[in-house]
């Protein structure tokens, strides 16, 4: 079952083109990852998803229903929880959640289930205004009225952007457990460690949507050589590594130098060999594991060629 | 390596707000030329301690010198000696390149003359003389990180604060923005920095995580992974700061 079908559209402010011809489908019951910078358009298809904006041009369905014919129909099942915290500051947290459980014809009694985990935290402080809480109570209390009408699709935007690690690792859990409950959750991050997290992720730059597929697919997609380097020279090394014409990237991490060759023929022996030539001996080379990081970089060039 | 200078040294820092206490007696040094990470989970205490070494705030106790000066007694010494960027805020948006180079330039107190000098070396060397003239709100945040973080070590600060400098800037921006950290601190700038993102904590020479006011562990991200037997700083991140 399909969830979401996005074709082929395309939504511009102006002169600012902030998503280009994106097509890709959501499954139903997934966790969808859609990773990507500022900037990438990730804010602009979501709300057209949700029914907030309209596309210049191409089509979205959620479950069957046109996002801009059936929009009500849509708003119906769909919990959002945009990027910028926007419930009522002058509103308590417990008022904040009856609220929105008013609005969408239910009460905070009835579904109490699902944000009960979530909501467990936040009961301590109840009765405070939505505008004293700290940035990780707002993103709970977010969350809840998000979920408050059970939601058969839920939308979250950036929502651990400025999290720390260890709040993003319990907050992607209960996601998972929202997702065992039967919903569709569609997620967007800058934080590109977050793909392996999610069921399947696409991968968006400057508007476009540049891959799509199961996180483990998207590594195993990544083929060029990748090594690291110790030298004791870092940027002496790194200055003479940037002139071979095969090596394709090298940068600094930490005490190394990470670099990615041009095919599987320029290995460690071969790159040994070209920096003692050019007078660096002393180095250890070893082989390293393409990450999200490296995989995005490479779908930003792999488009960008194919492209022009 | 070893002997290298001590630019800011920490005391028995204590912190309190009321009954709170944000700083639980922290004691840590930091080297001139040094990479310092400085992790921990929100509400940890880390912007609050931030706050006291800029010379922003007054800790309730402890003796802490940054760069050799008090933080009780030369505030505005310290502030001079220092450099600022964080994600939230670090540019006018509503001046253009040039503009914000001479505008933080001024503030820093730097002559009209070596203000105009550096501007046009940095503008250069970042490559943004097609755009200098550019608002800042027009152009791609990447590249806003960069000036902000050139702006920031305009001055040829000795301590440079960096306060999660790369949140949202996509992964090859991000390696460029570390390259131009490891040359500041190659120039012999002191870079400390926060961030959220556990990777970033292996580029930095020794870290520091925080949990609940103290800072549990101090070391290189190499002893701290053999330490807690991890393969990861995320890893560790998780084993120190979950209580």
């Amino acid at each position: 079952m399909v969830s979401i079908n996005i074709n082929g559209v395309d939504k511009s402010y102006g002169q600012v083109k902030a998503v280009q011809q994106a097509s890709f489908e959501v499954p139903g019951n997934c966790l969808f990852g859609l990773i990507g910078p500022d900037g990438a358009g990730k804010t602009t298809l979501f709300r057209m998803i949700t029914t907030l904006l309209i596309p210049d041009q191409g089509n979205i369905s959620v479950f069957g229903f046109d996002t801009v014919r059936d929009y009500r129909k849509i708003r119906l099942f769909t919990g959002y929880m945009p990027g910028r915290f926007s419930l009522y500051p002058d509103l308590t947290v417990g008022e904040n959640i009856s609220f929105y459980a008013t609005i969408f014809g239910t009460t905070v009694k009835k579904n109490y289930h699902l944000i009960k985990p979530v909501y467990s935290l936040l009961e301590p402080f109840r009765d405070r205004l939505a505008s004293n809480l700290s940035g990780g109570m707002k993103q709970k209390l977010a969350l809840c009225c998000a979920l408050i009408h059970n939601p058969k699709l839920l939308v979250l935007d950036e929502p651990t952007t400025g999290v720390d690690a260890v709040s993003r690792k319990e907050f992607w859990e209960t996601l998972h457990q929202l997702k065992d409950s039967g919903m569709t959750i569609l997620v967007s991050t800058p934080y590109m460690d977050e793909a392996a997290r999610c069921d399947r992720i696409a991968l968006m730059q400057a508007g476009r949507i540049m891959d799509q597929d199961t996180p483990g697919e998207i590594l195993s997609k990544f083929r060029v050589p990748l090594f690291e380097i110790r030298a004791n020279d870092r940027l002496g090394t790194l200055e003479i590594l940037r002139s071979i014409p095969e090596i394709k990237r090298a940068y600094l991490f930490g005490q190394y130098i990470h670099i990615a060759t041009d095919s599987e023929r320029h290995g460690a022996e071969w790159l040994k060999t070209q920096l003692s030539n050019r007078g660096i001996a002393n180095v250890k080379i070893t082989p390293v594991v393409a990450d999200f990081e490296d995989c995005f970089i490479d779908a930003v060039e792999n488009y960008t060629t194919h492209r022009t | 390596m070893n002997q290298r200078k001590t630019i800011i040294s920490v005391n028995n820092l204590v912190k309190k707000f009321g009954g709170f206490v944000a700083n639980d007696n922290l004691t840590f040094d930091v080297h001139e030329g040094e990479i310092f990470g400085f992790l921990g989970a929100n509400g940890a205490g880390k912007t609050t301690a931030i706050r006291i070494l800029c010379g922003l705030s007054y800790p309730t106790s402890g003796k802490i010198l940054v760069s050799g000066f008090d933080v009780y007694t030369q505030r505005e010494e310290i502030k001079r000696n220092i450099g600022y960027m964080s994600q939230k805020f670090s540019l006018y948006e509503d001046l253009n390149i040039r503009e914000n180079i001479r505008f933080y330039g001024g503030i820093y107190g730097m002559s009209s003359s070596a203000i105009r000098r550096k501007t046009d070396e940095l503008i250069e060397e970042l490559d943004l003389s097609d755009i200098a003239g550019t608002l800042i709100r027009d152009i791609p945040l990447g590249w806003r990180q960069k000036v902000a973080f050139s702006v920031a070590v305009f001055h040829e600060p000795k301590i440079v604060f960096l306060d999660e400098p790369t949140g949202g800037v996509d992964p090859l921006t991000r390696r460029q923005f570390w390259e131009h950290i490891y040359r500041a601190a190659a120039r012999g700038i002191t870079v400390f920095i926060t961030t959220h993102y556990m990777d970033e904590a292996e580029y930095c020479e020794r870290v520091s995580i925080m949990a609940e006011g103290r800072i549990e562990a101090l070391d290189s991200p190499e002893n701290l992974k053999n330490n807690y037997g991890v393969k990861t700083m995320d890893e560790v991140f998780l084993k120190i700061a979950r209580k």
